[in-house]
């Protein structure tokens, strides 16, 4: 005999694993008896097959992987004796990883035991079939379950029940077949029986409609029936728990009856006598009575509406409530959550309670109460129900502080009165919890501050109020930071206040100390520190007597290790010494941002907050503050701001190419912020450009206008900035590169081709009136570039807000061919951000070649500096 | 389905048996066990027998140093679950007189056979004890 295979006894093992002192210890041994056993497996050692087995159970429950001991179960229960059968099923069922071949081979085997003459041995096999049962095995072995099912021995038939309710959950049309074998388990008396008869009833009414119907009409009278009998039943002593006959029973007759009252008023008026009884004569003071009542008010709660019965219910949910039974208390608030939807005055009533709950030392109840309150809060009880959450919030334990802070948000989010609450709340719980609040909700929180400008001041001070006390809070200190770059002038000047707050006293210094101080805190994360950098820019442009301070405190990270932050200070450290001219325009407040109050686009909004201007990053914000399209004092085109940023940017820059070019929503703006900046960077020539451009625009037309403008050779970059443009260059540069000594120079602006496409190019000359620098004439030249005659010639523009565009009219509207001739146009432009902001220019031209309409557009950022 | 699973745990932490209604890899099982058994120990016997995992709601009762859990969907009644779980006790201690956890250990597949007797599929099978046990004392006869 091989050595390994004679293997210790059971018990031996047992001992041995006990013995172990670490688990590796463990696993030395189970891997010893495992050798043991596959070889004696593969001995096919019929002496201790049985044994082999009863270790694997074991070794298995340890977690071990014993899938090689499989077909020793097949072997077992191919065995012609009980014991051997009686293992082998249940080492079937515990090892069994549902491996198709094996339940394939096994089927057989069971075919034969459900059909044995060994009563016990059915059982067996019905038991296995009724825990692994496969679709497949379902098909081929539901007649002889079905057959069991009237079987004369009780015990067979409460399996054969059970096991139905497998084969009806795996192959579902064959529900009908044991609508009336199940009926029938239904009159019977052995508790057994009964029990799992009235579980197959219940799963065949979710699997059938049919079914249901079928035993709402023939066996709701026969049920009531039953659970009376039950209910008046004397003392049995064989199913009696705490004075109760058999409470399982109980409950799986409510459940059914909860099944068929459901929807149905003739069988809900049946059974209202039996509930009632039930809810009033059930002994309330052992867990088993109270299971029951537990169960009677799902039934009352789910049935067709009794209001005498509700009321009943409602109660006992009352008592339930108020138990010093924890676990009564926790299973009072789980039925209330399904009672809101039935009665939500009820629940309503027990709202102090509820909220008691909350605060309750036991994570469990205070899952289930918080839930609980979240559904209960609407318009009229937001107040107070959040200011108690926000007051636990102070107390609350750490784990818990996750979960209740998202609630808290979701709520304020959801049912916030007037933005100032909302500003109010969310800061109280971004100071108290901070570091539990997801990004999602900080972001959303600076997208209501920004949109809030009345409450811009205000929110800022408070800010502040709070950055003093809870700097450890990462997401407060974010918005304080984001908040004061914005705001900072407003903080240092009292600006907005409102009659609510206090006065403080705060000074330009003051508050660079407080971005220094979230810059350099240990626990800032690099998003803070990034936010706190371009804070402290934004504050360079609005407290220019710090200007000096905070380029030291930026220089301070030109040498980070992060690259992030390195690039930041550095953008910062050019943007303050070479820039100056364009700083204040880069650093401008941010203008409203788009508010989805569904909030499922707040996160892509906000997810811009972060990428300050002047980055080269995609981000709607930054663009729009780049152009000013909102500022109020810029005389306003005719088209609002959002469509006007269209027809500037491209016409239809969303991704579906639609016809027209207008009345679109701003929300494009990420992808055009890539494409401004992009424009005329040789570096950064973005793929997205001639996509945008062409999207929903003439399709004939056989060159994006654009490449022109973004090609490095084009002749249509003006001589002066020429140099900007040279690879490698800082982005930053190609906006300012204009020497600003052209301003004193007059008119000697240089021209430009301003436009140019395969088939048209557009010169500008530009000259000033004297006396009026703001505006600008502009001469446009058209040239043919094609050889045919263009008929219809028309030349349109659109400008930004800030700027004031008139056309006269033009030359001619006929365009000779092959550049013999030219058309003429004037511009008058006026630019009402002078010295401030360049002009910018959108263009579309449309004209008849060969007898088709031609569109072309194109946009021109290559003004000269200064004009 | 109700029960999805029924847990014996040692006060350790260590399962002293297992028998889950649904299935699960081995892997997942060792985590699930290890993630619950560790939440259920470290409640107090003040606070209720009921903790949320995942999507089970688990029902515990402790008796001695044994721990019985009992993995449910949501339908099911924790007030009766944590009933059946005394039952289960009584009928094993009707069977080894007063059960302990080597009880469980070294007759793990008469653990099983009642268990089996009293479960199936998921669903309470059998309440009455002598109906139980029955079947396992016509086997200790006759073997």
């Amino acid at each position: 005999m091989n050595p390994f295979s004679s293997g210790t006894r059971l018990r031996d093992m047992i001992r041995a694993i006990r013995a172990c002192k670490t688990a590796a210890e463990e696993r030395g041994v189970v891997r010893k008896e495992c050798a043991a056993i596959r070889a004696a497996i593969n001995e096919n050692d019929q002496d201790y097959r049985h044994r082999n087995l009863a270790k694997l159970m074991f070794i298995h429950m340890l977690g071990y992987p014993t899938h090689f001991g499989q077909m020793e179960c097949l072997k077992l229960i191919a065995a012609a004796g009980f014991p051997e059968k009686r293992i082998g099923y249940l080492g079937l069922m515990l090892l069994l990883d549902e491996r198709q071949e094996v339940l394939m081979l096994v089927t057989n085997s069971l075919k034969q035991d459900l059909n044995h003459s060994n009563q016990y041995i059915v059982g067996l096999a019905l038991c296995a079939l009724g825990n692994i049962c496969s679709a497949e095995m379902a098909r081929d072995l539901a007649p002889e379950v079905e057959r069991l099912l009237q079987f004369r021995d009780p015990n067979i038939r409460k399996k054969a029940a059970l096991c139905s309710i497998r084969i009806i959950k795996k192959v579902p049309e064959l529900a009908e077949n044991f609508i009336n074998p199940a009926a029938a388990l239904l009159k019977e008396k052995h508790h057994g029986v009964l029990i799992t008869g009235v579980q197959l009833c219940t799963d065949l009414c979710k699997a059938s409609e049919e079914a249901l119907e079928y035993f709402r009409k023939k066996c709701t009278e026969g049920l009531v029936k039953t659970l009376k009998d039950v209910v008046n039943s004397p003392y049995a002593p064989e199913y009696d728990i705490a004075g109760i006959t058999d409470p399982f029973l109980h409950i799986r007759l409510l459940k059914l009856l909860r099944v068929l009252g459901q929807g149905d008023e003739d069988a809900s008026e049946c059974m209202n006598d039996i509930l009632a009884q039930v809810a009033t004569k059930t002994e309330s003071n052992k867990n088993a009575g109270n299971a029951i009542l537990y169960e009677c008010v799902a039934t009352i709660m789910s049935i067709e509406d009794n209001g005498g019965l509700r009321v009943l219910a409602i109660n006992i949910l009352g008592r339930f409530l108020s138990n010093r039974d924890n676990n009564i208390r926790y299973v009072a608030l789980n039925m209330l959550m399904r009672a809101i939807t039935v009665d939500a005055q009820a629940v309503q009533r027990h709202r102090a309670t509820i909220l008691e709950c909350v605060k309750d030392l036991d994570a469990s109840i205070r899952k289930r109460a918080l839930e609980l309150v979240y559904v209960l809060v609407n318009e009229s009880n937001v107040k107070p129900l959040t200011k108690e959450l926000i007051d636990y919030l102070e107390v609350s334990d750490q784990d818990f502080k996750g979960d209740l802070t998202a609630k808290i948000c979701s709520l304020v989010k959801r049912f916030s009165p007037e933005r100032i609450w909302y500003i109010d709340q969310m800061l109280k719980v971004l100071s108290e919890a901070g570091n539990f609040v997801k990004d999602e909700v900080w972001h959303a929180v600076i997208v209501v501050i920004t949109n809030s400008s009345d409450l811009h001041g205000y929110t800022v001070r408070a800010l502040y109020r709070a950055f003093q006390t809870s700097a450890d809070q990462e997401s407060l200190v974010r918005v304080a930071v984001w908040c004061i770059g914005e705001y900072g002038d407003m903080l240092v000047n009292n600006i907005g206040m409102l009659d609510v707050e206090d006065p403080i006293t705060v000074t330009e210094s003051d508050a660079v100390d407080v971005i220094e101080i979230a810059l350099k805190h240990h626990t800032s994360d690099l998003t803070t520190k990034a936010m706190a950098l371009i804070a402290l820019l934004k504050l360079s442009s609005r407290f220019p007597s710090c200007s000096e301070r905070i380029k030291e405190i930026a220089d301070q990270y030109k040498g980070s290790l992060v690259l992030e932050l390195q690039q930041r200070s550095i953008e910062l450290n050019s943007i303050i010494s070479k820039h100056d001219d364009i700083r204040s325009k880069l650093v401008e407040r941010m203008p409203v941002v788009d508010e989805n109050p569904a909030g499922d686009s707040i996160p892509a909004t906000t997810a811009s907050i972060n990428l300050p201007n002047g980055v080269a990053k995609p981000s709607s914000a930054p663009l729009v503050d780049l152009l000013d399209l909102n500022s109020d004092d810029a005389p306003v085109p005719s088209s609002s701001g959002g469509d006007f940023l269209q027809d500037l940017l491209g016409g239809d820059l969303s991704p579906a190419p639609k016809q027209s070019g207008v009345n679109h929503s701003p929300n494009n703006g990420t992808s055009v912020l890539m494409d401004l900046l992009s424009i005329g960077t040789p570096t950064q020539s973005s793929p997205a450009v001639p996509d945008l451009l062409n999207s929903g625009q003439d399709s004939k037309k056989p060159v994006s206008p654009l490449e022109g403008l973004s090609s490095p050779s084009s002749n249509s970059i003006q001589p002066t900035s020429s140099a900007g443009f040279a690879p490698g260059i800082d982005l930053l540069d190609s906006f300012a590169a204009s020497p600003p000594k052209q301003e004193n120079n007059g008119p000697a602006y240089p021209s430009v081709v301003a436009f140019e496409s395969s088939n048209l190019r557009i010169g500008f000359n530009f000259s000033k009136l004297p006396g009026n620098p703001q505006t600008t004439l502009i001469e446009a030249t058209f040239t043919n570039l094609s050889p045919s005659v263009y008929a219809d010639f028309i030349f349109q523009a659109a400008v930004p807000k800030f700027l004031q565009l008139h056309l006269e009219p033009a030359s001619s509207s006929s365009l000779p061919a092959s550049g013999n001739g030219s058309i003429t146009q004037t511009l008058r432009v006026t630019n009402s951000q002078h010295g401030k902001k360049s002009l910018v220019m959108r263009i579309r031209i449309a004209y008849k070649m060969n007898n088709k309409d031609v569109l072309e557009e194109g946009q021109i950022n290559n003004f000269p500096k200064g004009l | 389905m109700g029960i999805r699973f029924i847990l014996m745990v040692n006060k350790q932490g260590q399962t002293r048996l297992a028998q889950y209604y649904e299935y699960l890899t081995l892997e997942e099982r060792r985590a699930l066990e290890a993630e619950i058994v560790r939440k259920c120990l470290a409640r107090n016997e003040q606070q209720c027998s009921f903790v949320e995992h995942r999507n089970y709601k688990i029902i515990y009762r402790r008796y001695a140093s044994l721990f019985f859990l009992v993995g449910v969907d949501n339908e099911e009644n924790e007030l009766a679950i944590l009933e059946f779980i005394h039952l289960l006790v009584e009928t094993m201690d009707r069977h080894f007189g007063n059960v302990c956890e080597l009880d469980i250990m070294f007759h793990l597949e008469k653990a099983h056979f009642m268990l089996e007797e009293m479960v199936m599929n998921g669903c309470i099978v059998e309440t009455s004890k002598s109906n139980i046990l029955a079947p396992i004392q016509l086997m200790d006869k006759t073997y």
